[in-house]
């Protein structure tokens, strides 16, 4: 269990996700953005993009993964994300009160309206993501003792 | 009405399966299967006939929406679930890597 | 409405399976079956955010369950008094369900909420905050605390499963523990 974490998995795999890694991402990126206007938001947005790291992670093994994305930068941009959420929150203090919508609010159904609210999908998504993929790492790399015995 | 005892029954499956498994993993599946109930509870109220997503459109004019509240609600309530579960799992993870099995029957030792 | 009938009582089909059936890996699929007919009947009951989220965040739920139950330890039923307690725990459910009949006829009729919060949203919330899908706006805006509450569970629970894994600070055990670098 723990060599074909080394080593990955079979060629047709490693091909398959060569493809499709980067358009999961971009799928992610554009529920994040649009979550506004359509269905979505930073929650569903963050949980993909999450997911195209693990898939990367299943398929080449955890080497090439945490090349890609090391461990250091997880924790970087989880709190991140809490900075900026809370940051935007406390500014809400110069227009009145607690998470004021102080930004202007454009014309409806555009990219740039609703004030704080993309701002705030953008936080929320950094957050999500990183706090579940470093989750995931924690998990899968657990060394047994008893499995090092066999 | 007959759909919310179906709701309830399978939160009752759920509750079932917590009380009743010795193996950890089935009691966290079951754990997993109360937490689809209750979320599933909330949506079943916020449902109202022939009522539309609550997504304005630019080119119709909507009239009819269904409850937009409880649906905020859920979307909190199952991350939540999800952070709660990976927390569980890591638990269960330990546990078997000191005591060798998965049975509760056999984790029975308390060390003053 | 004959569908969402039909899929509730698949999806507590699925449920029995998953909690009779002895093998943990087929249990788990079975569970991811229940996640998708519960993403789909989101879908009928016209909640697009829901199912979305309830989708990805089941799958990751699975792979990580799947993660845990590949290792070959499965005990055998119990003995001794199983059917007494089988009985205590079913005439238990039956007293819920009892219970369950005459409060449920308090609850308004399913299909006609009262909206008396959610009516004044639906109305302001284009003008007040700017955003066309009123479920972000009501979770980004009137109630953006429920927000931070749940980034801060997110952040604990990360920061206890660290700490429940980590290896460092712990008693080594002689030669067999990999070097593995500490988060």
């Amino acid at each position: 269990m723990s060599k074909e974490h080394d080593k990955g998995m079979s060629v047709i795999v490693k091909t398959i996700t060569r493809l499709t890694v980067g358009l999961i991402m971009l799928y992610g990126i554009y529920i994040l953005s649009h979550g506004h206007v359509s269905p979505g938001g930073g929650f569903a947005g963050g949980v993909i993009i999450a997911l195209s790291f693990v898939h990367l992670m299943l398929a080449y093994g955890k080497e090439a993964a945490l090349k890609k994305f090391p461990k250091s930068a997880t924790s970087f941009f989880e709190s991140t994300g809490a900075i900026m959420f809370l940051s935007i929150a406390l500014l809400g203090f110069t227009g009145g009160y607690f998470f004021l919508n102080f930004i202007s609010k454009g014309e409806p159904f555009k990219l740039f309206s609703a004030g704080i609210i993309p701002l705030c999908n953008i936080a929320i998504s950094l957050k999500v993501g990183a706090g579940l993929f470093a989750i995931f790492i924690a998990l899968v790399l657990l060394r047994f003792e008893s499995e090092n015995k066999e | 009405m007959i759909i919310y005892l179906l709701c309830l029954v399978l939160f009752c499956e759920g509750i079932y399966c917590i009380l009743r498994k010795r193996n950890i993993i089935k009691i966290i599946i079951g754990i997993i299967i109360a937490e689809y109930a209750v979320n599933l509870f909330f949506i079943l109220v916020a449902y109202r006939k022939g009522g539309r997503a609550p997504i304005f459109s630019p080119d119709a004019q909507i009239t009819n929406m269904v409850d937009a509240l409880p649906q905020a609600l859920v979307l909190t309530s199952i991350v939540i679930g999800l952070a709660t579960t990976a927390l569980l799992i890591a638990i269960a993870m330990r546990i078997y890597e000191k005591y060798g099995t998965f049975d509760i029957t056999k984790i029975k030792e308390l060390k003053g | 409405m004959i569908e969402l009938y039909i899929l509730l009582t698949i999806m507590i089909i699925g449920a029995i399976i998953a909690i009779e059936v002895k093998d943990l890996l087929s249990s788990v699929v079975a569970v991811g079956a229940v996640g998708l007919v519960l993403s789909i009947v989101f879908l009928i009951l016209k909640a697009p955010d829901v199912a979305i989220t309830q989708l990805v965040v089941e799958i990751l739920c699975l792979i990580i369950l799947i993660q845990a139950t590949l290792k070959k330890d499965l005990p055998f039923s119990t003995s001794g008094r199983w059917f007494f307690n089988t009985v205590i725990t079913v005439s238990f459910m039956a007293l819920l369900l009892i219970v369950a009949v005459k409060c449920f006829n308090d609850l308004p009729a399913f299909g006609y909420p009262i909206m008396r919060v959610a009516g004044e949203y639906l109305k302001e919330g284009l003008t007040a905050t700017g955003a066309t899908n009123i479920v972000s706006a009501v979770i980004l805006d009137y109630r953006a605390y429920d927000t931070l509450g749940e980034a801060t569970i997110l952040f604990t629970a990360v920061i206890g499963v660290l700490a429940i894994v980590r290896r460092v600070g712990r008693k080594p055990k002689g030669k067999n523990i990999k070097d593995e670098d500490s988060f």
